[in-house]
């Protein structure tokens, strides 16, 4: 429900800055994933806006209302954490419901936001179960559970999936988009480093690097517009293909990007040559590396399914529409 | 193969047998004993002879046995409770909150806890009398708390630091106070810590000796472990060797009671193992 605004935001660890200065804003009802390389603070900004860490300077704004300085409890979130986090003494029930009895929500009231919760994440059946009875793909479910009980505002979650295995990853995954479908008015805020969350899950990506916010946009917007050379690598599996010096030259930039499946594979009018020399298939993908002579292989998605042996040349060409040029300082040129 | 194999597990039962023989034998002796009277007492047996209860009926209907008895009770779980609160409270601070000085006030707890008793008994005898707590029994439990406060704040420190960080952080997000995380998230948790300090803090002031005898003067307010050693004979010259016994034996059942109980509980807690997850 909230509108969440951070006005030059900053962290540091003693000497050590983290957080260098952030301004976002996050509309109500939204889904914000955080996506960055390890280490780049995704986690700590997670936390300021918690309140689990203290905000060096800057302020944070929910609905207008300065947030600095509350406690968590009193800022209307709920957190989700990557190892579930769920209190081991306590079963299915007394978890979810731990934070309303500290609330001091009547018995009742208790009993039917907690049935509720667990009816929602089919979780129903395992309310008298402890956590370490609990599968993990469960015991993430019953922390989902605790933090919609609390009815907040805002749903913070800091890699909840990343424990999980792929299977059940992407049940969870599904699991928290629906989440996020019924809860309409609820903001959501995500921190991941799988492309494959950021791109289904978000409303809008933040692309954060070494503390600073690099890009933010739609999936869309940052897919096919990155605004660096560095939202460009990082977004996109596999990642896009970059080519420097000659190659680049000849398209009048320093560095030109292609993603694989922007480029075709054509015996006449071929742009680039070279042999194949290893074949990635997905099943419903198929990637070639093919060596052009630049420094890495390019990796082209190839339609269909025709089997080309090893070592055959083939012809390239770019789609000229999605060519994405970046000079020296790697800021697109358009 | 199947002769080394048993020659291998008779060994090993022999050497489990003779471990527990020396560890049991002063024991079973002092049982021995305690159901002896009069000669029989210096005579060397290994097996009981006679079963005469006349030395803990003498125990018992001394005057004032029993009441030394209460007085350790008292003063051991007055000194338990004392002291796991203040370690808890305590290794709480010293685990979870960042502050200045953290690690120097860690190791000076440790390097109290290495001063021998005769150490400091002139001081605290000082303190004891400053407070007006002589011959009280809140001077043995000021001074067994004293003593064994820096081992249990040591062990559960080291267990509050294993405990996750993100249960603590899941719980501050759900509102608690530090008060309401220490009761209803850890304790829970550090169960098996407290029970096996709380016992150990127990035992320790249940048989302590040195302070109980300083710190105290008069008949009613010692500990038992003074009281035996103060139980005197019919003359002067006589050690009363049956009603000693009789009186140790009575003071170590409850112990051995305990430790029984609680293994089962520690054994629990610790397979309960409900931290991961
Ligand atoms: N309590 C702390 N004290 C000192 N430095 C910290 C603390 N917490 C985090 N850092 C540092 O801040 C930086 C950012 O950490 P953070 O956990 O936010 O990274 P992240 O983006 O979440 O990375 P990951 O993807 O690996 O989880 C790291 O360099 C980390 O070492
Ligand atoms: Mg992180």
């Amino acid at each position: 429900m909230a509108n969440i605004e951070l006005r030059n935001v900053r962290k540091s660890f003693g000497a050590f800055d983290v957080i260098k200065g952030i301004d976002l804003d996050i509309r109500k009802g939204e889904f914000m994933v955080f996506v960055g390389p390890s280490g780049c603070g995704k986690s700590t900004l997670l936390r300021l806006i918690a309140g689990l860490e203290t905000i060096t300077s800057g302020d944070l704004i929910f609905d207008g209302e300065r947030m600095n300085n509350l406690v968590p409890s009193k800022r209307g979130i709920a957190m989700v954490f990557q190892s579930y986090a769920l209190y081991p003494h306590m079963n299915v029930f007394d978890n979810m419901a731990f934070g309303l009895k500290l609330a001091n929500s009547t018995p009742t009231e208790t009993r039917k936001r907690v049935e509720k919760a667990a009816d929602m994440l089919q979780i129903g059946h395992l309310l008298d179960r402890l956590p370490r009875q609990l599968s993990g793909g469960q015991r993430q479910r019953v922390a989902i559970g605790r933090a919609i009980v609390r009815d907040p505002r805002v749903f913070l979650f800091d890699e909840p999936l990343s424990n999980l295995d792929a299977a059940l990853r992407v049940a969870t995954r599904l699991e928290i988009a629906k989440l996020h479908h019924d809860m309409r008015d609820v903001t959501m805020i995500y921190v991941t480093h799988d492309q494959v969350e950021a791109m289904t899950l978000a409303d809008r990506i933040c692309v954060l690097r070494d503390g600073v916010v690099e890009q933010v946009g739609t999936p869309s917007e940052l897919y096919e517009r990155p605004n660096s050379l560095f939202v460009a690598g990082f977004i996109g599996s596999p990642k896009m293909n970059f080519l420097n010096g000659r190659l680049a030259g000849a398209h009048g930039c320093h560095t030109l990007g292609i993603r694989s499946e922007h480029i075709d594979i054509v015996d006449e009018s071929a742009i680039w040559r070279g042999g194949v020399i290893h074949a990635e298939e997905l099943g419903s993908d198929n990637y070639l590396f093919v060596d052009i002579g630049a420094q890495d292989p390019i990796v082209v998605r190839q339609a269909g399914k025709r089997q080309i042996p090893y070592g055959t040349k083939i012809g390239l060409r770019p789609v000229a529409d999605h060519l994405h040029r970046f000079d020296e300082r790697g800021t697109p040129i358009r | 193969m199947t002769i080394m194999d048993t020659i291998k597990s008779a060994g090993f039962y022999l050497a489990v047998a003779v471990i527990v023989l020396v560890a049991v034998f002063p024991f079973y002796y002092a049982i021995l004993t305690s159901f002896e009277t009069g000669t029989a007492l210096f005579e060397v047996n290994y097996v009981p002879s006679s079963l005469d209860w006349s030395n803990y009926a003498t125990i018992l209907n001394n005057g004032t046995f029993p009441r030394n008895v209460l007085n350790s009770l008292f003063v051991a779980a007055t000194t338990v409770a004392f002291a796991l609160f203040l370690a808890v409270t305590a290794s709480y601070a010293l685990a979870r909150v960042r502050f200045r000085g953290r690690g120097l006030l860690l190791m000076t707890i440790l390097a109290v806890s290495m001063f021998p008793q005769i150490a400091v008994l002139a001081g605290l005898f000082e303190l004891i009398r400053f407070l007006n707590i002589y011959n009280t029994p809140w001077a043995m439990i000021l001074s067994y708390t004293i003593f064994t406060l820096p081992f249990t704040v040591w062990v559960l420190t080291t267990f509050m630091r294993d405990l996750p960080l993100e249960i603590e952080e899941a719980a501050i997000v759900d509102g608690a106070t530090p008060w309401v995380i220490i009761t209803k998230v850890f304790l829970p948790l550090l169960w098996p810590a407290l029970v096996t300090t709380g016992l150990l803090a127990f035992i320790g002031a249940w048989n302590e000796f040195l302070f109980a005898l300083t710190f105290t003067s008069s008949e009613t307010t010692r500990t038992v472990p003074v009281a035996i050693a103060l139980l005197s004979g019919a003359t002067q010259h006589e050690t009363p060797w049956g009603t000693i016994m009789a009186a140790s034996v009575l003071v170590t059942v409850p112990l051995i009671a305990l430790v029984l109980i609680f293994q089962r509980k520690i054994v629990a807690g610790l397979t309960a193992g409900g931290v991961k997850g």
